[in-house]
Parts: C-alpha cells; sequence; structure tokens
C-alpha cells in the first residue's frame, strides 16, 4: 500500500476551531449597514385557489418599505428541468399549508411580521388530498397541479430487466409483503437564511444551501437576470441532510426586494416555516414479491412503490426511480420488474433526505428477505450472505459495481456483536441488516457535457489556495480537499487556504447532494494539485540538475528545497502558478429510459446489528448498542468518517422510532422541534464503528462515500431485532410503542402477529417497458484498467 | 426567526413587593422565575404581556424536618432532584424533579415554576401563525375547544410532574399576597379547568412548598414520555404509601397528564389501605386508579394508549415505592 503523510490520519477538521470559538459566520450571522428584514406570508389553507389579495394596509404601515407577490415573481422554477413547477409566491392556487402567498420587507422583523398579518387574501377553499389513496381517486374539486394525472398521479415508471416470469417459475418459494416507510425531515440544527444586496446591476446573494450553483440557475431563470450578473455564497454551514438542496422561494423573494428596495434584505425562516419549506423523506408504500430457491438464493424480484410526494415536483422524478434502482445493488437479482409511483398531495413538497428514495425501500427489502429465511428456516444473516453481489460486475439494471465490502462489513458487525450466539431473555432481541449507496450520482441534475467538479490551485511565495465551488455542509468537504491537496504537495492540511462555494470566485461544483463532493471534487484536486506538483518539481529539478522522478516532494519539502523556495523557482520559470483538474463521471447507464437515475461511479456497503430491549406492556423500545460497519473505499479523514458514520446511526435511529410527519385537518400537527420527536444526545446508545476499506478503483486513493449509506440499515436492523425480542413485526416505520403493544395483542389473539400496512393500491402502472440485462462480466477488463 | 415581545422587566426584592407589582400591572403582567416555558410561549404570543416580575429572589433549598420537608419554590429542579437524597420518604418527590424536561431545563427551572406551569395542548402550544391556520381555540384567541369540539370547557392538560407528587405527600404550599401569606393544600391549587387551572390568584406569589410524610412512608414517580431525555409527560404515577408492618396503613395515588388538573385516584387508595402490597393488590390496585383517567387526543402519541398505559404506570409506581420497604422492617 502507498504511504500516505495526511491522507488516512484522524486529524481535526480545517473549520472546526472557526465553528467551535463563534467565528465562523454562519448565513443568519450576517447583518449588513441598512438591512431590511423580511417575512413570508404563507397560506393558511392547505388546498385553495386565491381570489384576491390586498397589501395595501401592509404597505402603508410603518417601518414598511416593500410588499411583494407573485405578481412580481410570475416566473415558474424547481430543481429539476422536468418539474419547473413552483412559484417564489402563488397568486393563483396554494398547494399546501405554508405555501408562501406574499413577502415584506420592513425595517425590523417585527414590523415584517405585522405587515403580513395585515395582507388581506381572499381564497375559495378546495378540498385538501391528503393520501396516496385519496391521490389515486378522482380529486372532489380539482387536481393539485396542472400536470402528470390521472388524478392526482405525478409520475409513473415501469421497468423490466431480464425474464421475470421465468424467474418466478423457477423458484420454490415466493413470497409477497407489504411495508411503509413514514415521512419525516432533516430537522437540521440551523435554519434557512439568506440575505441580499444590489448594487451596480448585480444581485449576490448569501444563503445557508447545499447548492449554490443550482440556486445561482434558478435565480437567473426567476430575476430574469444573466447568470453574470448574480452571485452565489454559500455560508458557513449548519446543517441541511438534503433540506437545502432545492433552490427555496425565500432565497429568490430576498434578492427580488433588494432589487426593489437597493438594500440589503435578510430572511431566516423559523422553526415552524422550515417544517414547511420541508423536501423531506417521502412516505412510501411498498410491495414486493421474490422468488427463491430452497436454499435461499433469489430467482426473481418484483417491486412495487408508492411515494406521497406533497404539493410540487421538486426532486420527486428522481426519487421516484430511486425507489427501485438500489436494491440490485447488495444482492444478486437475476430478474427484476420496478413499477414505481408518485403522487401528489396538498403536503410540504418531499424530496431528497439523507439516503434520497432508497431507505425506505431498504428498509423493506431487508425485512420482506428476514421473513423468507424464516419461512424457509434459514439464518437470515447467512441467507442474505449467499445472496450478496460480488465486485467488480454489472447488475441486473446495468448499475456497474466496482469494489465491494458487503462480506467484510456483515462479518465484522456479526462477529463482535455476537449475533449469532446471542442469548435469549424475554424482551430483548438483536436485528441485521445491510445497505449500499451512491458516491455521487453518475449524472447532473440537468443535461450537460461539463465537468461534475472543478478545482483550482493558485501557489504564490509558498502560500497555497484551492478554489472549488464544493460547499462544506458540515460533512467535512473543505476538510478533504484541503487534505488531498496537501498530500500531493507534501504538506500539511492547514497550509492550504480554502476558497469554496462562491459562484463568482470559484470553478463549478455541483453541490453537496449524492454523497458526490469527496468522489468528484477530490478527484478533480487530485489532478489540479499533481499538474501543481509536476511544475514545482521540475522546477526544482532543474536548479539540482537532475530528472524529476528522482525529486523528493514531503514534509514541506521539494528535493532541496523548501516547498517556498521551490515555489520562487517554480514562478520564474513559469509565470503565474495555477493549475485546475476536473471530474466527470463515467457514462455507464445502461440503455434504457429512466438509466440516469442509479448510476454511480462507485457504491459504499453498511452492514449493521442492533441490540435492544422491548417491553412487551408500554411496547417502548430501548436501544442497548449498535455495531455498524461501513465500506468507505479508503478513509481520507477516519475521524470525519466516523462522524459520518455516527450522524448516519443517529438520523436512521430516529426515522426508526419516532420520527414522522403527521397532519391533522391539513395542518401539519406538530411543526416544532419540541413536539415533532427526534432523539436527542442523551436518547443515543453506545455505536461501535469498523472502517472496512477495499480501495475503489475510481474514487480518489480509493473512497468512497460515508455521509448517507450508514442510514440505511438502521431501520430495517431495529424492526428485525423488535421482532427477535418480541415475535412481532412491525412493517412500517416509525415503530411506535402503541403500534408494538397492538402488534402484541394481534399475537396474543392468534390474528397475524404484525402491525403494517395489509394491502397495496391498485395503481395505473403502464406496461413495464423490457431492458436486456448487460453481459455479466462486462466490465472485469475495463474496470480492471480505471 | 420567531422573537420575543418587547416588555418591561420589573426585579422586586420580596414576594409581597413582587404581588403588589402584579396587582398593579394587572392581567398585562406576568411572574417569571425560571423561564423555561414562559419564554418559548411569549415567542409563540400563547402570553401576550408587556411586564415581566422577576422571582429571583425567591427562597431556594430544601430543609427537612421531622415529618416534613421544606422547599423554597426558588429551588431548581436540578437541586431539587440532588438534595433529596435516593431514599426516605421524599424520594418520590425527588424523582419527579429529576425527570421534568431536559438536564440544562432543570438547572434554569425551578419548583414552583414547575407547580404554576401552564396546561399543555397541542392545539394551543403552538406558533400564532399555526394557530391563526388552524383556528383559534378557547384557550387563546377563540372561542371553541378544537380537541373536543361540542364541549364548553378548555381540555388542556396538566402537565407537572412534581404536582401530584406534592399532593401523594400530603403537600401545602404557601402563597403570598398584597396582605399577607395563605397556606393551602397542593390539592386545592388545582382547578379541573384548561383554563382557569389554578386557585391561586394571579398576583400571589407562591413562595415555598410543604411536603408532609411519616418515617414509615415510602413514595415513587413514574412518568410515561416518548424520549427519556426530554418531554413532558403523557401519563404518570405519584404514589406515597405508608406502612404499618407489612400492611399498608395510608395511600396515596396521584395521576399525572391525564386531566387538566392532578388526578387524585380515590377509590384505589381506599381499596389499597389495610391491605397488603403483594403483585395480585398492586395489579387490582392500579387497574383500579385507572379508571378515572380520560386522556384526550391533544398530547402525543394516542389517547387509548395513553390510557392503556394507566395502569401500567400505577402498577410500576406501586411496585417500586413498596419495594423500598426493606429498610423499614421492625
Amino acid at each position: 500500500m502507498t504511504d500516505f503523510s495526511v491522507v488516512g490520519k484522524p486529524l481535526p477538521k480545517v473549520d472546526a476551531a472557526a465553528k467551535v470559538t463563534g467565528r465562523a459566520v454562519y448565513a443568519d450571522d450576517i447583518l449588513l449597514p441598512r438591512t431590511l428584514h423580511c417575512r413570508i406570508l404563507r397560506s393558511p389553507h392547505p388546498h385553495a385557489r386565491i381570489l384576491s389579495i390586498d397589501t395595501s394596509a401592509a404597505r402603508r404601515m410603518a417601518g414598511v418599505k416593500a410588499v411583494i407577490t407573485g405578481h412580481d415573481l410570475p416566473v415558474k422554477f424547481g430543481i429539476l428541468p422536468v418539474t419547473q413547477d413552483e412559484r417564489a409566491l402563488e397568486h393563483e392556487k396554494v398547494r399546501y399549508v405554508g405555501d408562501p402567498i406574499a413577502a415584506v420587507a420592513a425595517i425590523d422583523e417585527e414590523a415584517a411580521a405585522a405587515a403580513c398579518d395585515a395582507i388581506a387574501v381572499e381564497y375559495e377553499v378546495l378540498e385538501p388530498v391528503m393520501s396516496i389513496e385519496e391521490a389515486l381517486a378522482p380529486p372532489k374539486d380539482e387536481r393539485i397541479q396542472d400536470y402528470g394525472g390521472p388524478h392526482n398521479i405525478h409520475k409513473l415508471v415501469a421497468l423490466e430487466f431480464g425474464d421475470v416470469d421465468g424467474g418466478f417459475a423457477r423458484a420454490d418459494h415466493v413470497r409477497e409483503d407489504v411495508f411503509f416507510f413514514q415521512g419525516n425531515t432533516h430537522l437540521p440544527m440551523e435554519q434557512h437564511s439568506a440575505t441580499a444586496t444590489y448594487v451596480d446591476g448585480r444581485v449576490t446573494l448569501w444563503s445557508s444551501t447545499q447548492v449554490v450553483h443550482y440556486v445561482h440557475r434558478a435565480l437567473a431563470k426567476v430575476l430574469e437576470l444573466p447568470m453574470h450578473r448574480i452571485r452565489v455564497i454559500g455560508a458557513a454551514h449548519g446543517g441541511g441532510f438534503g433540506g437545502k438542496t432545492d433552490p427555496f422561494a425565500h432565497e429568490i423573494i430576498v434578492c427580488k426586494l433588494a432589487m426593489l428596495t437597493g438594500r440589503p434584505v435578510k430572511c431566516t425562516l423559523t422553526r415552524e416555516e422550515v417544517f414547511y419549506a420541508h423536501r423531506g423523506r417521502h412516505p412510501v408504500l411498498m410491495w414486493v414479491r421474490t422468488g427463491v430457491t430452497r436454499h435461499g438464493r433469489i430467482t426473481a424480484m418484483h417491486f412495487r412503490t408508492a411515494l406521497d410526494g406533497g404539493a410540487y415536483g421538486s426532486y420527486g422524478v428522481a426519487s421516484t426511480f430511486y425507489t427501485g434502482t438500489l436494491q440490485t445493488v447488495t444482492y444478486d437479482i437475476p430478474a427484476y420488474r420496478f413499477e414505481g409511483c408518485r403522487v401528489f398531495t396538498n403536503k410540504p413538497p418531499c424530496g431528497p433526505k439523507r439516503g434520497h428514495g432508497t431507505p425506505q425501500p431498504r428498509f423493506a427489502l431487508e425485512l420482506h428477505l428476514e421473513k423468507i429465511a424464516h419461512d424457509l428456516d434459514l439464518e437470515p444473516s447467512a441467507m442474505k450472505q449467499l445472496n450478496f453481489v460480488q465486485p467488480m460486475t454489472r447488475a441486473v439494471n446495468w448499475l456497474r459495481i466496482t469494489s465491494c465490502g458487503l462480506d467484510e462489513c456483515s462479518r465484522r458487525v456479526i462477529d463482535a456483536s455476537g449475533y449469532r450466539n446471542r442469548a435469549r431473555r424475554p424482551g430483548h432481541g438483536m436485528g441485521f441488516a445491510i445497505s449500499s449507496y451512491l458516491s455521487g450520482a453518475g449524472t447532473a441534475i440537468y443535461w450537460n457535457d461539463m465537468p461534475h467538479s472543478e478545482v483550482q490551485i493558485k501557489v504564490d511565495r509558498g502560500g497555497v489556495t484551492a478554489y472549488c465551488g464544493a460547499m462544506d455542509i458540515g460533512q467535512g468537504s473543505d476538510s478533504v480537499l484541503a487534505t488531498i491537496v496537501a498530500e500531493e504537495l507534501g504538506l500539511q492540511p492547514a497550509d492550504i487556504r480554502l476558497v469554496t462555494a462562491d459562484t463568482d470566485t470559484t470553478p463549478i461544483d455541483l453541490g453537496s447532494y449524492s454523497s458526490r463532493v469527496t468522489f468528484m471534487a477530490g478527484n478533480a484536486a487530485i489532478e489540479a494539485a499533481r499538474k501543481m506538483r509536476d511544475l514545482l518539481v521540475e522546477a526544482a529539478a532543474a536548479k539540482m540538475g537532475m530528472q524529476g522522478a528522482a525529486v523528493q516532494v514531503g514534509a514541506g519539502r521539494v528535493g532541496d528545497f523548501s516547498f517556498e523556495e521551490a515555489s520562487v523557482l517554480a514562478e520564474a520559470r513559469f509565470g503565474t502558478l495555477t493549475s485546475a483538474g476536473s471530474y466527470k463521471p463515467p457514462k455507464i447507464a445502461g440503455p434504457y429510459k429512466g438509466a440516469g437515475v442509479g448510476p454511480s461511479p462507485a457504491y459504499s456497503y453498511s452492514a449493521c446489528v442492533i441490540d435492544l430491549d422491548a417491553d412487551a406492556r408500554t411496547g417502548l423500545v430501548t436501544v442497548n448498542k449498535i455495531w455498524i460497519a461501513h465500506d468507505v473505499g479508503r478513509a481520507i479523514n477516519p475521524l470525519l468518517v466516523e462522524g459520518q458514520v455516527e450522524g448516519s446511526v443517529y438520523m436512521g435511529l430516529g426515522e426508526a422510532l419516532m420520527e414522522e410527519q403527521s397532519f391533522r385537518k391539513g395542518l401539519h400537527k406538530w411543526p416544532s422541534m419540541l413536539e415533532y420527536k427526534s432523539p436527542t444526545f442523551l436518547d443515543m446508545p453506545e455505536v461501535q464503528t469498523f472502517i472496512v476499506e477495499t480501495v475503489d478503483p475510481e474514487g480518489p486513493y480509493g473512497a468512497k462515500e460515508a455521509g448517507q449509506g450508514p442510514l440505511l440499515p438502521v431501520p430495517p436492523a431495529l424492526c428485525s431485532a423488535v421482532h427477535d425480542a418480541l415475535g412481532v413485526w412491525i412493517d412500517e416505520v416509525p415503530v411506535t410503542p402503541e403500534k408494538v403493544v397492538e402488534a402484541l395483542r394481534r399475537k396474543e389473539k392468534g390474528e397475524p402477529a404484525r402491525y403494517g400496512p395489509t394491502r397495496f393500491p391498485a395503481v395505473p402502472y403502464p406496461p413495464a417497458i423490457k431492458v436486456e440485462p448487460p453481459p455479466k462480466d462486462m466490465d472485469r477488463a475495463s474496470a480492471a484498467a480505471i | 426567526m420567531l422573537r420575543l415581545p418587547r416588555f418591561k422587566y420589573l426585579r422586586p426584592k420580596t414576594a409581597r413587593e413582587a404581588a403588589g407589582m402584579a396587582a398593579d400591572a394587572g392581567a398585562r403582567a406576568m411572574f417569571v422565575a425560571g423561564g423555561t416555558d414562559l419564554f418559548p410561549k411569549l415567542k409563540r404570543r400563547q402570553f401576550e404581556i408587556d411586564t415581566l416580575i422577576a422571582l429571583d429572589f425567591l427562597p431556594r433549598g430544601v430543609r427537612q424536618g421531622s415529618g416534613e420537608a421544606l422547599v423554597g419554590a426558588g429551588t431548581t429542579l436540578a437541586a431539587a432532584a440532588r438534595e433529596q437524597g435516593r431514599t426516605g420518604p421524599f424520594h418520590g418527590y425527588a424523582q419527579a424533579a429529576g425527570l421534568v424536561s431536559s438536564p440544562p431545563l432543570r438547572n434554569a427551572g425551578t419548583v414552583g415554576g414547575n407547580l404554576c406551569v401552564d396546561t399543555r395542548c397541542n392545539y394551543y402550544d403552538m406558533t400564532y401563525e399555526w394557530r391563526k391556520a388552524a383556528g383559534f381555540c378557547m384557550k387563546k384567541d377563540g372561542d371553541i375547544c378544537l380537541v373536543a369540539p361540542s364541549s364548553r370547557r378548555c381540555w388542556a392538560v396538566s402537565s407537572s410532574d412534581t404536582a401530584p407528587m406534592a399532593i401523594a405527600l400530603d403537600g401545602s404550599v404557601v402563597l403570598c399576597g398584597t396582605d399577607g401569606e395563605r397556606e393551602i393544600p397542593v390539592e386545592n391549587l388545582y382547578l379541573d379547568d384548561g383554563i382557569v387551572y389554578m386557585a391561586k390568584k394571579p398576583h400571589e406569589v407562591l413562595t415555598a412548598i410543604r411536603l408532609r410524610a411519616g418515617a414509615k412512608t415510602r413514595s415513587a414517580y413514574v412518568k410515561l414520555r416518548r424520549r427519556g431525555s426530554i418531554d413532558f409527560p403523557i401519563a404518570g404515577a405519584a404514589v406515597a404509601l405508608q406502612f404499618d408492618g407489612d400492611l399498608v396503613s395510608g395511600c396515596r395515588i396521584v395521576l399525572s397528564a391525564v386531566a387538566s388538573h392532578p388526578l387524585r385516584a380515590s377509590a384505589a387508595e381506599d381499596f389499597l389501605k389495610g391491605r397488603r402490597a403483594d403483585l395480585e393488590t398492586i395489579r387490582e390496585t392500579a387497574e383500579m386508579a385507572a379508571r378515572p383517567a380520560k386522556p384526550l387526543d391533544n398530547a402525543d402519541l394516542s389517547h387509548f394508549w395513553r390510557k392503556r398505559m394507566v395502569r401500567v404506570v400505577v402498577e410500576e409506581a406501586l411496585h417500586r415505592a413498596s419495594d423500598q420497604t426493606a429498610g423499614l422492617a421492625g
């Protein structure tokens, strides 16, 4: 193995001191002179036509400088080119409680809030649609959106790979199950916040966003300005988890208000408004049918999903595909049919949350296979292992698998936890599950042939600055960039100055979503840094009268010279020292429509065991310990990887046990941090993390993702452990105490010992597009050559 | 973000002075001790005031005498949990104080504040904007009860953990008004109404809590909530048992968070008196105690489940109180 000087070391984050001392400037810390404060009037109705908006009283109020409505921002936008269905302010129709209608800029927040309260809106209230079943039926009044269909269906997909009917025919055992995964929200500590200025005809926006580039594009479209007259800067970030991956109304609104008033305008959402901005986990109803041989080998699988999308498109088309794509990258499924459906409902729009569209089917798949193992009297973890995919293969839906540490991950957690030799006592149980996730989406959100990430490096009198559009959202992407550049130039991460997430000064990175930054910006950084290193080495070698290959770089030296001396030599020889690198994922998508969702240059793998006690009287579950192993390819910084893994476990546990978006009479039942239940510090069990390194052929130094995948096995492992403890299946999350008690009551009465959905609704899926599976070994040679 | 309203902040030096200030200021003034429940409610415009009167002069600390403990109303919940010790007749009170909210809020919140804490309802504990969208309820800005629309009263839930325990320990509170002090049983401090939930006059300052128990009293508090780390109770049981040899000679069982006031289970108390606290008797007592509880759908989790859990928490509390009797033999 190569010797690294800083890669693989558990160094603190480059921004750790700034964050713990309060020096970091978050979006809400930005307060420019003469700033006006913005508040947004939102719909109190889940579904209504707007008949009139009277802002005259608000405009006359003291301290109010501007009031805008949808008439001022009529252009529609949306993250996906195919679903441009949102307006920054809606003046025709509202589709969920919280839909923005008007905005006020005033000298302080109190004045702005009072003015919002003084805006009179006349509505024609429409029947709200609040469930998947209602959305599939003919609407009572009118459809929520004017596209998609029939009824309130947004998107339908149907794909079939290989001979599914044949696969079922040769199965010894076929099983069907229905599962439900409730929707939940990201709950970042930091609320969304944005400040805009308009100076000399140019808009500048500071925002708490994960995707400066996509915000940049949306602003250009809605404000009708060329992109070069807009600058978007990502402020220090207090957490996103996918919740800040769309362009948002408040970001557009503050820009427009700044343009109208000529003063800086700021908007920080309340916690309640963050619940309305949402874009969180889709509630998904799932039906799965699998055929297996008597030894437990999968012969065919048929997977159906129905997603409750909320009121707008957001990432929904991609989310729909994601509920059907990654089943094939953990288990070798020789024939696979997927039918997916997303519906519109009058709820805050769903979108990407950590794991984007894949934790729900992972939950269903893991429990479904475990039930099959019970049917066949096989040990569940062993039956799963029997079906694991192999490295350097293509899945039946053409997804290219490179490195794969599934076996090792499973072995590590099974051995450490004693899962297979667990002692039996009443109310105690253990559960096992595995998962996989992307290391970056293989395709951009809008079609283009350009790189997904670019890095520039400037060296000047020994000082190194790296420029990249990547947005550090707390996952540590800045630290990874600094580490990689430092590694290549023989320096320490602290020696590298970083300029990131600024559309004026940095080259593009598409953003912090789909676990793509380490992989893509990391590869771009390696390329840029190696080019710079070559310049320094060449100059040093010339001075030393040696061949470049003989010059050692490391410990702050280039050959006989200090790094600073070498940079002076190189600048004298070549002029301004700059270099650039970029990364574009390989074109590996399959030859079918919809193949763009799912391919990734590499997949991470996780395995997890949960140990818990469940109280049969109350149904309350106490998690004692979690073991998790994660194949990250290579840990560029093991401390950061552990942080990402533990954070994922924490979030998965919240989803498994308590987090849920609940609605009552069309209204979010409790948009507050006290009433929306999420585990606190004190609710966290001990987590033992194992980092597994498989050194991926395409990842930077072999690295893959760590920020999302480890969430996925937690909910199914928890349900599996509850079954182990009490003998009841809870086939939906969250596993609330009332569901456990109800399942136990059914068991006592001799009814099926489970709690969960009993049927999957009739969905008008189109005939499946039939796709020939790829030749099994098509990438073996090319993968070896990466 | 949500902001506090502008208000005047007064700092009296004595309870009498505070009561005078409150009487003068009228309905637009409130007292503030720990402020852990008050400030979020000000931000959500559940309380609309222009004056806050600080109670930071209130006595802090616990004085234990024979058969009674006097707790200064300014004692933090954290201190009350600590100072009452792990054993002895007042153990249940320490448990209750130690189970309120989360560690940081127990460091700020006071025992007086916890006795006076506003009743809760998930149609009410929301922002102004949310309540406007839902339709205002009678507890604030509206005229109907959203959890029971045909009802003429408010069903907000008593959510104090220490109040039921103080009643179980035959507690009383010292109230200071403009013309002097009076002492009333904690049980009489509460009214069965979600809006006017306290018999204390608005300007009266609660200065101390007196708990009473014999040497052979054992107490326990069991709290049910989704997260052991922070949540308000969604059901709970406070019990104090007086033993005479093997037999229960005195008994109080008080339920939390299943009504607008701490709910005494008198029939169950009568049943247990004179009996041995064995498994079967405890089970029967718990079943009787659960009968008067009628939780509604206005707190976390389903009210059906909460109703079923009352028996469980009472049973558990009775077990814990009677398990402490080891040291009482002879």
